[in-house]
């Protein structure tokens, strides 16, 4: 028996992910390795609209047809990880009618569904539209999941045999003969799934072909194998707000600009974006202008959104690419389409190709675009499948089910766990009992975090993305400590603590650009319940220094008897702390 | 016609109650006005006073570390004398129910994270627990209380070396629950010994801890272990186990936290302060630089509060007694100065334990605790301010949120009383 070519793709996002679907499936001998855990890159940075097309109606009528077809794929594919809000692109009377007329007739000339509402109308969908709007075209934007769209796309490949190796960077490309012929990968903790501690390990993975599809980082992948790949990344701004101020995606009908869309998403709904470009697409400025820049704008639309509490907001780096000598200088007038770079023809040398651009909607075309292409490479012939057949969770996701009655949960509870888990609700949930409630704004159970423990190892911020545990109004403050937990017994108590202040960290970066109002009242909570409570930022298990315990009050137990008499006691005046270090202990003495 | 008292607190909280009883022992006239419930409710229950200050610490005794605390730091402005009244106060407030009076020392109790740290004052059913006494320790979790993993806690203190040994397991409570029961209907089943098949809650629990113990001479759960009969519960389980039983605090909703809110507004009532509460202060009116009212929004209806001295104890960024938007920080019902950075991204540290300037937020008090302006002038002459509201304590680093609500509230209510009744 011939051994099946194999393939190594580079990166776990939506593109990777779905390429390595799509090889597989095809019976291909897949391995993908990702950085950090799936969607570290861009894909877990999006704003999370499943596109109409509408948006490209009038300035990339070539995107919005991809879209509009990709979007009715994803619906029928993915369903457990789209939810179909429909949406607006509403005018406010200072935008021009002749734009909005444009717009109109792009849907059309697109295949996109529009139909044009008056101001009445879009608020009797949208209430808290401003009074002053104009009118609507209505459209058949969605809200996606990127998370659950990686980690889904990632199971089926490994379902089909393929390798998927996380917190596995890839630090060199090499280069036999003139010809790629695989690359040396640093697993962070070794192989199979990051485990706190464990050590890193070095392994070159040899593939008859590889595929580089890391995004805004390609250029730097391409670095490696010594050809140029000129990706220029462009950030962007997203706010998430404490509630869903709307139900449906609402778009600013006016060409192009920051600030013009707010995407419902689960319990929340997030306010997007700008486009500025950037030298590092790990390393660059995320300021509070950008956050105020957010809220003013869309608040035009939606007024109260002015005086609403966000979240938290995080950043994203587009992975545009324009071919070489294009020259564009505004960012927002780069391409939005993608680019397949087969570098056998472009720099000679053969065994790798690059893929760069695009949209998240679109990413199983282009996957299956580059699959069509590294086939033929390799001179395999197989059918693409990935538009017919649905990922797991999404198969006969058809029957409503009675969720109370089935898993012991509340009804809204079983709603949120199904409507995360879809098909695979049933497996998930009847794995665990008993089956408590682990985060309770997302309405997360033990279950579904064991569930997504199966691969993310210790790594809770991947438990997180799967689940959406500590990502609700609280940030983690009730649950992140909750969630660590849950790693015992199989992981021992110091892998439970790094991961908890990993985890814990995390939360606390986005949520900095949310500070002021309820949510900083919300942080002060949660400092409180973390420090004081349980005094995570002095723990002495965490110092070097021992403790002296016979310093401090024993409960009057060397009196044998309660307290009550006030003179009694093992008190001491020197400070409870026996120093191994130069510690001067300058508090000692009474005072 | 406004309702008339010599002495005014506003809020609700363990500032506000402290001020109140402090006020009341100078035989004032004092009226408590909170709108809601406090924080005590997500509190552990434990009072803290000062565990450590200036990179320092734990203390053996919050007195050690005074000297490491910013001049600006309100227990300056109290002193020690103000710590111990407010301790005073609240040991005649809470009785038996509290422990740690007898000594100067801190007590390391552990939390429901496995952690230990320094705490002055500790519930009753917390005592036989302390890390810093004695005794080989079981650990006691439940599959269904996913707050608190006791083997996980056991090996976190094992792993801090404490000075005996410690085990934890997880057993099924006797009966279930919904999957988003919380620890308050745990305790409603011990509080009622609710029977299960084959015998009661109580009985059973006891039961399946008996098969696990081996030669352990205390048992810890987390604070659950009852509501309105917890003493009974304690005991019962005691008894039937062989050792003492003990709790570990827990966050919210707090048992412990919400018990000391109980005995707290008790020893109001003991001591005559008249109590409203529900709704807000929501404005005031002066006249030559003191404050004659405050006006109280009853459901819309603005009521006049009238009083000679009046303490504002209205809580932090968490009790609400500051707010905020992008750009200011403000004490919302006096309007008094709140020092903060200017950008908003100087509020707080890119680390999550860093020191915060959020932490230290809140009104800068003169020597008699009066809220001053920019210049350091006093705002209102006959208005004071304790606990979480006043500024320039990371009570959270420090382990001494209580014990700065005590202490303010001591000097702040007494300060009150003595002028009013003058
Ligand atoms: C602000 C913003 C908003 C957006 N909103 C939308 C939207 O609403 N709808 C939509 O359809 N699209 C949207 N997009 C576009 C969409 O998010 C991206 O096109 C898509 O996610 C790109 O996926 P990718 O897999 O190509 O890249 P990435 O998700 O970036 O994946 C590349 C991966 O490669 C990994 N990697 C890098 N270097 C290495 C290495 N050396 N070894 C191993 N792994 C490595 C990275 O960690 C990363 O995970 C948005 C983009 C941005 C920036
Ligand atoms: C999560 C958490 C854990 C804690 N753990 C500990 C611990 O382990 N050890 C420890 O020592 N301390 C702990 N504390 C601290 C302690 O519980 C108090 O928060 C602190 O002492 C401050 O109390 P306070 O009375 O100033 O304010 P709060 O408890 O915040 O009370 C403020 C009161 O004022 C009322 N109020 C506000 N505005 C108005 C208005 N306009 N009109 C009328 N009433 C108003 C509120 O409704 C509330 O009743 C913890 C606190 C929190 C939040």
């Amino acid at each position: 028996m011939n051994k099946s070519p194999s393939v190594l793709v580079i990166g776990g996002g939506s593109t990777g992910t779905g390429i390595a679907r799509d090889l597989a499936m095809r019976g291909l001998d897949v391995t993908l390795v990702e950085k950090g855990n799936l969607t570290h890159g861009t894909t877990g940075r999006m704003h999370g609209l499943l596109h109409s097309g509408g948006r490209y109606a009038v300035s990339d009528q070539a995107s919005a047809k991809e879209c509009i077809v990709e979007n009715r794929v994803l619906r029928r594919i993915a369903g457990h990880c789209v939810e179909m809000t429909g949406g607006l692109f509403v005018q406010r009377p200072e935008d021009s009618d002749e734009y909005f007329e444009k717009k109109l007739a792009g849907c059309r000339e697109c295949g996109i569904p529009a139909e044009v509402l008056s101001a009445e109308e879009a608020r009797e969908i949208e209430p808290y539209l401003a009074t002053d709007i104009k009118r609507a075209i209505k459209v058949p934007d969605g809200a996606v999941d990127p998370f659950r769209l990686c980690v889904s796309n990632a199971a089926s490949a490994v379902e089909h045999g393929a390798r998927v190796e996380t917190h596995s960077e890839v630090t060199d490309v090499l280069v036999e003969d003139g010809e790629v012929v695989g690359v040396e990968v640093t697993h962070q903790s070794g192989t199979g799934p990051y485990v706190h501690g464990k050590p890193g390990e070095v392994e070159e993975i040899y593939a008859d072909y590889v595929v580089n599809a890391t995004g805004a980082w390609a250029g730097q992948i391409g670095d490696l194998a010594g050809v140029d790949v000129e990706v220029r990344p462009s950030k962007g701004v997203m706010t998430i707000m404490n509630t869903r101020q709307v139900d449906t995606v609402v778009n600013r009908c006016r060409p192009k600009g920051d600030a013009d869309i707010i995407v419902p998403h689960e319990t929340t709904c997030i306010l997007g974006t700008t486009d500025e470009e950037v030298e590092d697409p790990e390393d660059y400025p995320e300021e509070g202008w950008e956050v105020d820049l957010m809220i003013e704008t869309l608040s035009e639309l939606v007024p109260m959104l002015e005086d609403a509490r966000t979240i938290r907001s995080f950043w994203g780096v587009r992975p545009l690419y324009e071919p070489p000598g294009t020259g564009t200088e505004d960012p927002t007038d780069i391409t939005r389409e993608f680019f397949l770079l087969d570098h056998a023809d472009r720099d000679d040398l053969p065994g790798m190709t690059s893929i760069v651009g695009g949209k998240l909607t679109t990413y199983r075309m282009m996957a299956e675009k580059i699959s069509d292409h590294v086939c033929e490479k390799l001179d395999v012939e197989a059918e693409c499948r990935t538009a017919d057949e649905p990922l797991p969770g999404s198969e006969d996701f058809s029957v409503l089910r009675d969720y109370m009655e089935d898993f012991g949960l509340r009804s809204p509870i079983g709603r949120r766990s199904v409507q995360r888990l879809g098909s695979r609700a049933d497996d998930v949930l009847n794995s665990i009992d008993p089956n408590p409630v682990v985060c309770e704004c997302e309405a997360v159970t033990r279950a579904e975090i064991h569930d997504a423990l199966d691969t993310a190892g210790t790594d809770l911020n991947s438990v997180r993305i799967q689940t959406r545990a500590s990502m609700g109004n609280c940030q983690g403050a009730i649950c992140c400590h909750r969630m660590a937990n849950e790693l015992a017994p199989e992981y021992d108590e110091d892998i439970v603590r790094s991961s908890l202040d990993d985890l814990y960290q995390e939360r606390w970066k986005g949520e900095r650009h949310a500070m002021w109002g309820e949510q900083l009242s919300q942080s002060a909570l949660k400092h409180m319940l973390h420090a004081t409570t349980m005094n995570r930022d002095e723990d002495p298990a965490a110092s070097d220094d021992a403790l002296d315990f016979a310093a401090f009050d024993d409960g009057n137990q060397s009196e044998g008897g309660s307290a009550s008499d006030g003179s009694s006691g093992g008190a001491v005046a020197d400070g409870g702390r026996v120093s191994t270090a130069d510690d001067t202990g300058g508090a000692d003495g009474d005072n | 016609m406004a309702i008339t008292d010599d002495v005014l607190v506003v809020g609700g909280g363990l500032a506000a109650c402290t001020a109140a009883l402090s006020a009341a022992e100078t035989g004032a006239r004092v009226r408590l006005l909170a709108h809601k419930k406090s924080t005590l409710r997500q509190a552990s229950g434990l009072v803290d006073v000062l565990g450590y200050a200036g990179g320092d610490g734990p203390f053996a005794e919050p007195y050690d570390g005074l000297d490491a605390l910013s001049d600006d730091h309100p227990y300056h402005v109290v002193g020690e004398d103000g710590i111990r009244d407010g301790l005073r106060l609240f040991d005649e407030a809470v009785g038996d129910a509290y422990q740690g009076g007898h000594t100067d020392a801190n007590a390391l109790v552990m939390t429901h994270g496995g952690t230990m740290k320094p705490t002055a004052r500790y519930p009753e059913s917390v005592a036989p627990g302390l890390a810093s006494s004695s005794g080989d320790m079981l650990l006691v979790g439940f599959e269904s209380l996913t707050d608190f993993d006791a083997p996980v806690a056991a090996d976190h203190l094992a792993a801090a070396n404490v000075p005996f040994s410690v085990r934890g397991v997880t057993v099924e409570f006797p009966k279930s629950f919904r999957s988003d029961a919380k620890v308050t209907r745990f305790a409603k089943a011990l509080d009622r010994d609710e029977s299960v098949s084959g015998g009661t809650v109580r009985s059973d629990l006891a039961d399946a801890i008996a098969a696990e113990l081996d030669g352990e001479t205390r048992v810890g759960f987390p604070a659950m272990l009852g509501d309105d009969h917890d003493d009974e519960v304690r005991d019962e389980l005691a008894d039937r186990l062989g050792v003492p039983v003990f709790e570990v605090p827990t966050g919210p909703p707090s048992l412990l936290g919400l018990k000391l809110e109980d005995m707290l507004f008790d020893a109001l009532d003991e001591a005559g302060v008249r109590i409203s509460t529900g709704n807000p202060a929501v404005d005031f009116e002066t006249e030559d630089g003191r404050i004659e009212t405050v006006i109280v929004d009853q459901k819309h209806r603005m009521t006049p509060y009238e009083a000679d001295q009046i303490v504002l104890a209205t809580g932090g960024l968490v009790g609400k007694g500051l707010d905020s938007d992008r750009e200011h920080i403000t004490e919302p019902v006096f309007g008094c100065h709140v020092p903060h950075p200017e950008d908003r991204y100087d509020w707080s540290e890119p680390e999550a334990f860093g020191d915060h300037a959020f932490a230290r937020f809140g009104v800068v008090p003169d020597d008699e605790l009066r809220p001053t302006d920019e210049d350091g002038a006093v705002q209102f002459e006959n208005l004071r301010a304790a606990g979480g509201v006043v500024g320039g304590a990371d009570v959270a680093r420090e382990k001494s949120a209580s014990g700065v609500s005590l202490a303010t509230g001591a000097v702040a209510g007494r300060l009150a009383g003595e002028e009013a009744t003058q």
